[in-house]
C-alpha cells in the first residue's frame, strides 16, 4: 500500500486530551498510532490553531478529529477543511473512532468517514442494556 | 436583564461560552457583534452549529448599537459577544453600555500583546480602550474566563 494514499489523522482537543487519546491508541494498537498527530488548543488564538491544522493537514487524505463541535477546536477544524475535498472533520472524537481509523486508513474518505462516525456512536453503550 | 452577559472573547461562540457560561446563564440567543462575520454566511453557519439550540445572530457594531434597547426589553435572554476590546468600546460609545458589566474572556498572545492573565493578552490600544470603557463610558469591566473563576477588576488589569 502506498503510504501517501493512506489517510492521516489529526486530533485537536482541549488541554491534554488529544495526547491522551493517542497514547491510549498506542497502548492498545501499537505503532499504527503514528498515523495520528495530537494538537492542543492551549494558548493558541483561533487564527493560530487554524494555521497549525492547515500546516499539519498538507496534501493527501486527512481527517481532523475534534473533541467538541461547539468549541474552538471544532471551529478551527471545520475552517481548515472547508475548501478541501481531501480533508474531513469528525467532531466528538472518542477512542473507538481512533482505533478503527488506524486499522482502516486505506479506505477512501467517503467510505471511511461514515464508517468512523458509526463506530463512534456504537462505542457508546448503556450496560446492562435497557430492557 | 435580558442581556445577561457582555463578553469580549476572540473565540466568540465556543466551549467556554456555550457550556460554562451558557449553562449558568441559560441564554436563548447569542449576539455576535463583528463587522467581518456579519457579512460571512459560511462562517455564520459554523458558529450556529456549535450553539444549538440557542439562536445565534450576527450584526455589525453599528447595527448592534441600534438594537441594544430592543434586546434589553425582550424576554429572550441574550449574551452579547465581541471578538476584541475595540469592538466592545465602539459598541459602548456614547454611554450605550453605561452601568453595564463587561466580561473579558480569551485574548490570546499575539504581536504587540502583553500577557496580563494567562488567558488575557492586551495591546496598548486595548488598554486605552479598556480605560475608556471604564472611565468615559461608565462600564464595569473585569476579567473572568469561567463563571467559577476569580474575577479580576479593571484596575488590577491596567496596573493602576
Amino acid at each position: 500500500m502506498n503510504e501517501a494514499r493512506l489517510a492521516r489523522g489529526i486530533v485537536v482537543a482541549h488541554g491534554t486530551m488529544a495526547e491522551g487519546l493517542i497514547d491510549a491508541v498506542r497502548r492498545i494498537a501499537g505503532g499504527v498510532a503514528d498515523a495520528l498527530v495530537p494538537v492542543s488548543n492551549e494558548g493558541h488564538s483561533p487564527q493560530e490553531l487554524r494555521a497549525i491544522l492547515e500546516q499539519l493537514a498538507g496534501d493527501g487524505p486527512v481527517i481532523v478529529f475534534a473533541d467538541l463541535l461547539s468549541g474552538s477546536c471544532g471551529m478551527a477544524a471545520m475552517v481548515s477543511c472547508k475548501d478541501s475535498g481531501g480533508r474531513a472533520v469528525l467532531c466528538g472524537v472518542n477512542l473507538p473512532i481512533l482505533l478503527d481509523f488506524v486499522f482502516h486508513r486505506d479506505l477512501p474518505l467517503d467510505e471511511l468517514v461514515p464508517r468512523l462516525e458509526g463506530k463512534g456512536r456504537e462505542g457508546i453503550r448503556r450496560l446492562p442494556e435497557a430492557s | 436583564m435580558p442581556i445577561v452577559l457582555f463578553r469580549v472573547d476572540e473565540r466568540l461562540v465556543h466551549g467556554q461560552v456555550v457550556l460554562a457560561w451558557g449553562n449558568q446563564l441559560r441564554p436563548d440567543r447569542y449576539v455576535v457583534v463583528d463587522d467581518d462575520l456579519a457579512v460571512s454566511d459560511w462562517e455564520q453557519e459554523l458558529y450556529r452549529l456549535g450553539a444549538e439550540p440557542a439562536e445565534v445572530i450576527f450584526t455589525t457594531v453599528e447595527e448592534a448599537r441600534a438594537h441594544l434597547d430592543e434586546w434589553r426589553e425582550e424576554a429572550a435572554r441574550s449574551i452579547v459577544l465581541t471578538r476584541d476590546v475595540g469592538a466592545m468600546r465602539r459598541l459602548a460609545g456614547g454611554g450605550r453600555l453605561r452601568g453595564e458589566k463587561v466580561n473579558l474572556g480569551g485574548q490570546h498572545h499575539g504581536p504587540e500583546r502583553d500577557e496580563v492573565l494567562s488567558y488575557l493578552h492586551l495591546t496598548a490600544a486595548d488598554r486605552e480602550a479598556l480605560r475608556a470603557l471604564g472611565e468615559d463610558e461608565g462600564v464595569e469591566v473585569s476579567a473572568r474566563d469561567l463563571p467559577d473563576a476569580h474575577k479580576v477588576p479593571l484596575k488590577s488589569l491596567l496596573g493602576s
